[in-house]
């Protein structure tokens, strides 16, 4: 089976100081990875190098393209990036608003991504948008209302099917529960969880919520100080981690 | 045919990184083999390391050193996928807790491995009510989620779930503990029918006359306790 993304001696610098360096992984097709550690530690910047909103130093993210195969997405076109982007890649903020169109409704903001593709019948748009509102749990008859009138977790799932109403085969996510309630949270996972074995998707996630990764990520990398300190399935990092660093991580949950 | 479930010359340490690097060795040549069809217990006295060899057979726990094989793939080395599939289609496992997915439906969660491991709709939904009215857990149940279940009721739904899909290996980990007589029958019949379809079966059962029952051999974990540095 080819990875449908093979990533090789990722570096990123700032300056003198190492935003990541040298990470390299393959991610095959219906694995969700998580990324895990504490603020600093790299995450955020390499899942922005990895989604191409960040230029790495060095290395290489190698997708298996529909058309043409496994392909350097860092030595395309920036055309080509943005079609990727917009079709078998996804990717959903933290900010739900860093993700949706404030100014345009629930509706629109579903079917501009179909519309980006190509869609150009008014009904099936709004067919499929209200079909996808349904998914995330929005009603109806808040298709035509703006985010803005919208909770956080409501926006959360908004930018959701937004994200998801392509049908993409890969989706970056960053802390997509941060800053939610914790009801609203298991919400959100819950629905995550059955998108993603639904769909069959392939998913990065980056968190420091270890509770996310053990119900989301069949397999995990941790992170320090910009390197990957240790990597394997889920519940063994967490059940018996080897590295010092994961082991102080696990232990500082608190237990409710 | 080789045996189903192979661990050979298996060691184990807890390394405390944050408690000045400590090295706790709690396992050192352990082997064991179980052949189809074969159910075998392991015994020895709480702290031994029962627990810690099933959860290295399931690939939750690293070994060190040693060869764990079960079916046709090498756990010990084993890339994350392997082990998911392994999961999946080879190797149940039957904790002593259900952990509960909120808000998904009882007879989901229990028909959840039968799908997993390719079955239809339909056949995971069938043998999830089969298991489900067999294991005395009222229907009227059968559409909430077991979150807000009692101990015993989750446990019931733990063993179904456990025994929906017809793996070729199983790890039971206490599966009588906390069932009236009437259902430890039950699950006992059901560690029978596994062991009458060719399963090979790994047990702890505190519950004596269960291990009698259902175990064809005991295995004394205490044998592979490493020799405590002095």
């Amino acid at each position: 089976m080819t990875p449908l993304l093979q990533v090789r001696d990722l570096t990123k610098r700032y300056g003198a100081r190492l935003g990541c360096g040298d990470v390299s992984f393959d991610l095959y097709p219906g694995e969700v990875m998580g990324i895990v550690g504490e603020s600093g530690s790299g995450k955020s910047t390499l899942l922005n190098c990895l989604a191409g909103h960040q230029p790495p130093d060095e290395g290489q993210v190698i997708f298996d393209t529909r058309a043409e195969g496994p392909v350097d997405t860092l030595t395309m076109s920036e055309p080509e990036r943005r079609m990727l982007g917009r079709t078998d890649w996804a990717f959903v903020h933290q900010n739900a608003r860093d993700g949706l169109r404030m100014g345009v409704s629930a509706g629109a903001n579903v079917g501009e991504r179909l519309m980006a593709v190509g869609a150009r019948h008014y009904g099936d748009i709004r067919e499929q948008a209200v079909d996808w509102l349904s998914r995330v749990e929005i009603a109806e008859d808040r298709v035509d209302d703006r985010p803005r009138a919208f909770s956080g977790g409501m926006q959360q799932r908004l930018q959701i099917a937004r994200n998801l109403v392509t049908g993409p085969r890969l989706v970056f996510m960053d802390e997509p529960t941060g800053g939610l309630d914790v009801s609203v949270q298991a919400r959100l996972l819950d629905l995550l969880r059955g998108l993603v074995r639904e769909m069959g998707l392939s998913a990065i996630i980056v968190t420091h919520d270890l509770a996310v990764v053990r119900l989301l990520a069949d397999r995990l990398m941790v992170m320090k100080s910009g390197a990957v300190v240790e990597t394997g399935l889920t519940d063994q990092v967490l059940d018996d981690p080897q590295h010092g660093y994961t082991q102080l991580l696990v232990s500082s949950v608190l237990q409710v | 045919m080789e045996a189903m479930i192979r661990v050979s010359d298996v060691s184990k340490s807890f390394v405390l990184h944050n408690q000045g690097g400590a090295v706790i060795p709690v396992m050192a040549g352990a082997a064991l083999s179980v052949e189809r069809g074969e159910c075998v217990a392991l015994v020895g006295d709480s702290g031994a390391g029962k627990s810690t060899l099933m959860r290295m057979l399931y690939g939750n726990y690293l070994a060190n050193g040693g060869r764990i094989v079960v079916g046709d793939v090498e756990v010990s080395g084993a890339e994350p996928r392997e082990i998911l599939a392994m999961r999946r289609e080879v190797l149940g496992y039957v904790s002593q807790f259900l952990r509960v997915v909120p808000r998904v439906p009882t007879l989901e969660v229990v028909a959840e491995p039968v799908w997993a491991a390719g079955g239809s709709r339909a056949e995971g939904e069938a043998r999830a009510r089969d298991l489900l009215a067999r294991l005395n857990v009222p229907e009227r149940l059968w559409s909430l989620s077991p979150t807000t279940f009692s101990g015993g009721e989750q446990q019931r739904v733990n063993i179904a779930r456990g025994f929906a899909h017809e793996f070729p290996a199983m790890l039971l980990d206490e599966p009588t503990a906390s069932l009236d007589a009437t259902n430890r029958a039950v699950v006992l019949g059901l560690i029978e029918e596994a062991k009458a379809r060719g399963a090979a079966i790994v047990g702890i059962f505190h519950d004596a006359e269960a291990r009698a029952q259902v175990c064809d051999r005991e295995i004394d974990v205490s044998g592979f306790t490493p020799e405590r540095a002095a």
